[in-house]
C-alpha cells in the first residue's frame, strides 16, 4: 500500500515538471511587426530585423521602459534617453553630453530613428559596432556616460521588483543577462520611424512646397549647386543619408579620426557618417562634433567653409574655392526645404 | 500480329532513348566582372593612392567605383536572342556584385554572341522603380530625367596648378535642359559585345573593364576641364558614351 501512495506521487511530481518545462519551451511573446511607412514600402529595401531578435510587444515595451531607466547607469542618474531625448529627436541639443561624472564626451550624440533601415548595420559616428544590439552595449560601460559593468547592471535588474517578469514575458526567462537587455532595449529603437515630415506628405499628395521650399529641393538635387543628393539621398531615398562614412571637409587636421580609428586605415581619416537630415529642426547642433549650432553655419561650410585633406571625399565640389558658393536665396531655399523634413508627429508620438 | 507490336515496341523505345541523348541540357552562366589599368590590375586594394596615369597624362586615384549592367543577351546562330531581365550593381569599392549568376538558365550551345547594356536602356531606367538601387542612392535627379546612374567613378587628381583635385566621373543618360522636361540629346547607355561564346555545363566568363579606357579611346580625357558636375553635363556623358565602348572584354571562360 505504501508503495503504491509513492508511486501515484511520483507520477504527480513527473507530471507537475513535465508541464512547468512544457509551459517555458512553448512560451512566445506576441509578435509585432514594425509598421512600416508607405514611402518605405514603396521605395526601399525592408528592414533588418535580426533573426533571433524578432520585435514583440513584449520585447519593445520592456526596451522602452529600460531606455528611460536610469538603473542602468552606475549611481542610477542616468538612462539612454538622458542624451536621446524624444523631444530631440532621441538626441539632445548640447555639443556634448556629460555623463554620470560630469565629464562631456568627445562627439554629439546621435538621434535615433530609422535604424532599422541602416543596411550595412554599422552604428556610431565612426561605424564601430556592427548592429543595433551590439551598439547597445557600450554606453551602460562607457566611464563618460552611464559608467557601470554589466554584471551589476544584470544584478540591479535581477532583483528589481518587476523586471525578472518582464524579461519573462518578453524572453520566456527571468533570468536577466545585457545579452536580453540589448535586445529589448534594440526592439524599442527599431521602432523608432519618423516618416511623417511635410516633404512625407508632399511625396503622398497630402501637401505642397512653397516656391521657395521646391527652388531648395532643386538646390539639394542639382549637381551645380548643392549636390547634397549623393550623400543624403533624394525623394526616391526617404532616409534622407546614405548611412556610409565620408569627410566633408570640416578640418584639415584630424584631432578625431573617426572612422580611420576603427579600421585603421589612414584613407579613412576624418570619415564620420552621413547623418540623416529628417528632424534638423529638433537635432541641433549639427556634425559629429556639434561645432555647427545654427542650419545656416552647416550650410556656410559646404557653400564656403571646405578645408582640404587627403581624406576629403571627392564629392565635396569646388574645395580649392571652399565649396559650392550658394547665393543667399539659395542658402535660404536649401534651409526651408531642409525644414520640411522635420517630422513633429514623431516627436509628439514619443514624448510623454 | 505480336511480333509487330513487339517490334513497335522496340523501336519506340530505341527513339526515345536516342531523344533523350540529345537533349539540351540547361545551365547556369556566371559573369565575372575583374578590372585592370592598362593590364595591372586593379581592386579596392588600390583605392585611395594616386597611383594611375591617365592617357591626358594626369595622376589620378580611385576612391568609389560601381556600375550597373543588365539584360544579358545571348544570340543563337539562328539569330534569336535570349534576354535576362535582370540587372548587376557591380560595387569595387566594397567587393561586392563582381560575380553575377542570374537565375534564368541557358541552353549548351555556341551563342553568336554574348552582350550585356552598360547602364539601364531607357525603358528599363524608370525613376523609383528598383528599391535595391534606391537604397543605395544610385539614383538621378529627376531635373536631369530620372532613373539611375549607369556608373560612379570618384577619385582624386594631379591638377595643372600640382594640387590634388577631386573628380565624379559619373556615367547618366545624357540630358539638357535640366529641369520638369529635360531633353535628351542621344542615348547614352550602350551595348557591350563581347563576341562568340560556347556554354557547356555551368560556364563562367571572365569579363574585364580596363578603366584607363575611360580616359582614353576615342577621346582623350581631360581632368582637368572635365572633373566635376559632369552629370547635367550632356557632352560630358556622350564622351563617356563613346569612351565606354572599348572598356570591357571578354578574357576567359571557364
Amino acid at each position: 500500500m505504501k508503495n503504491w501512495v509513492l508511486y501515484i506521487c511520483y507520477f504527480f511530481i513527473f507530471i507537475c515538471f513535465s508541464c512547468s518545462n512544457e509551459t517555458i519551451d512553448n512560451y512566445s511573446p506576441t509578435p509585432s511587426p514594425l509598421e512600416i511607412p508607405q514611402l518605405f514600402q514603396e521605395k526601399i529595401l525592408a528592414p533588418v530585423i535580426p533573426i533571433d531578435n524578432p520585435q514583440t510587444v513584449e520585447g519593445i515595451a520592456l526596451g522602452k521602459k529600460l531606455f528611460f531607466d536610469p538603473i542602468l547607469s552606475a549611481n542610477q542618474t542616468q538612462a539612454c534617453a538622458d542624451c536621446h531625448a524624444p523631444e530631440n529627436a532621441f538626441t539632445d541639443n548640447d555639443r556634448f553630453s556629460d555623463g554620470i561624472n560630469g565629464i562631456l564626451g568627445i562627439r554629439n550624440s546621435m538621434p535615433l530613428f530609422n535604424l532599422a533601415w541602416n543596411y550595412d548595420e554599422k552604428f556610431f559616428w565612426d561605424g564601430k559596432s556592427f548592429s543595433l544590439e551590439q551598439q547597445a552595449f557600450l554606453p551602460v560601460v562607457d566611464i563618460n556616460e552611464m559608467g557601470d559593468t554589466w554584471q551589476n547592471v544584470e544584478q540591479k535588474l535581477q532583483n528589481h521588483s518587476e523586471y525578472p517578469e518582464l524579461f519573462n514575458q518578453a524572453f520566456g526567462t527571468s533570468q536577466i543577462d545585457s545579452i536580453l537587455v540589448t535586445k529589448a532595449i534594440a526592439q524599442f529603437e527599431r521602432t523608432l520611424i519618423s516618416a511623417n515630415s511635410k516633404f512625407d506628405k508632399f511625396l503622398l499628395g497630402e501637401a505642397s512646397l512653397t516656391p521657395e521650399e521646391q527652388n531648395g529641393f532643386n538646390v539639394f538635387m542639382d549637381e551645380n549647386r548643392g549636390d547634397c543628393f549623393h550623400c543624403h539621398g533624394s525623394e526616391n531615398n526617404p532616409l534622407w543619408t546614405d548611412n556610409l562614412f565620408h569627410n566633408n571637409g570640416l578640418d584639415s587636421e584630424f584631432s578625431d579620426l573617426g572612422l580611420g580609428a576603427i579600421t585603421g586605415d589612414p584613407a579613412d581619416n576624418g570619415k564620420f557618417k552621413s547623418p540623416s537630415l529628417r528632424n534638423l529642426a529638433f537635432t541641433a547642433p549639427y556634425m559629429h562634433d556639434g561645432r555647427f549650432s545654427i542650419l545656416e553655419d552647416v550650410i556656410n561650410h559646404y557653400s564656403e567653409g571646405l578645408q582640404n585633406s587627403p581624406t576629403i571625399d571627392p564629392l565635396m565640389k569646388k574645395v580649392a574655392q571652399g565649396g559650392v558658393q550658394l547665393t543667399e536665396k539659395d542658402k535660404a531655399d536649401l534651409k526651408a526645404f531642409l525644414s520640411t523634413l522635420s517630422d513633429l508627429d514623431f516627436i509628439k508620438t514619443f514624448k510623454n | 500480329m505480336d511480333r509487330i507490336a513487339s517490334i513497335l515496341l522496340v523501336f519506340s523505345l530505341l527513339f526515345s532513348c536516342s531523344s533523350d541523348d540529345e537533349k539540351v541540357k540547361d545551365v547556369t552562366i556566371n559573369l565575372n566582372f575583374s578590372h585592370v589599368w592598362d593590364g595591372e590590375s586593379v581592386s579596392n586594394t588600390d583605392f585611395n593612392t594616386i597611383k594611375f596615369t591617365n592617357a591626358n597624362g594626369e595622376e589620378l586615384s580611385i576612391e568609389r567605383l560601381r556600375y550597373l549592367i543588365s539584360d544579358v543577351t545571348l544570340k543563337t546562330v539562328n539569330g534569336a536572342s535570349i534576354v535576362i531581365d535582370a540587372y548587376n550593381l557591380v560595387d569595387v569599392t566594397n567587393n561586392t556584385n563582381l560575380n553575377f549568376t542570374p537565375s534564368t538558365t541557358i541552353s549548351e550551345g555556341t551563342y553568336s554572341s554574348l552582350s550585356f547594356t552598360f547602364g539601364f536602356k531607357n525603358e528599363k531606367n524608370i525613376d523609383a522603380a528598383y528599391q535595391d538601387l534606391n537604397s543605395v542612392s544610385f539614383g538621378v535627379p529627376a531635373m536631369l530625367g530620372g532613373g539611375y546612374h549607369y556608373m560612379q567613378m570618384d577619385g582624386k587628381f594631379i591638377n595643372n596648378l600640382d594640387q590634388e583635385q577631386g573628380y565624379n566621373y559619373h556615367a547618366i543618360r545624357a540630358a539638357d535642359n535640366p529641369g520638369a522636361n529635360p531633353t535628351f540629346p542621344q542615348d547614352t547607355f550602350f551595348k557591350v559585345d563581347l563576341g562568340s561564346v560556347t556554354v557547356s555545363g555551368d560556364t563562367t566568363f571572365n569579363i574585364e573593364m580596363n578603366i584607363a579606357e575611360w580616359f582614353k579611346t576615342p577621346h582623350t580625357w581631360d581632368l582637368n576641364v572635365l572633373n566635376q558636375a559632369l552629370m547635367p553635363n550632356s557632352s560630358a556623358q556622350i564622351i563617356m558614351h563613346d569612351n565606354g565602348q572599348s572598356v570591357f572584354s571578354l578574357k576567359s571562360t571557364n
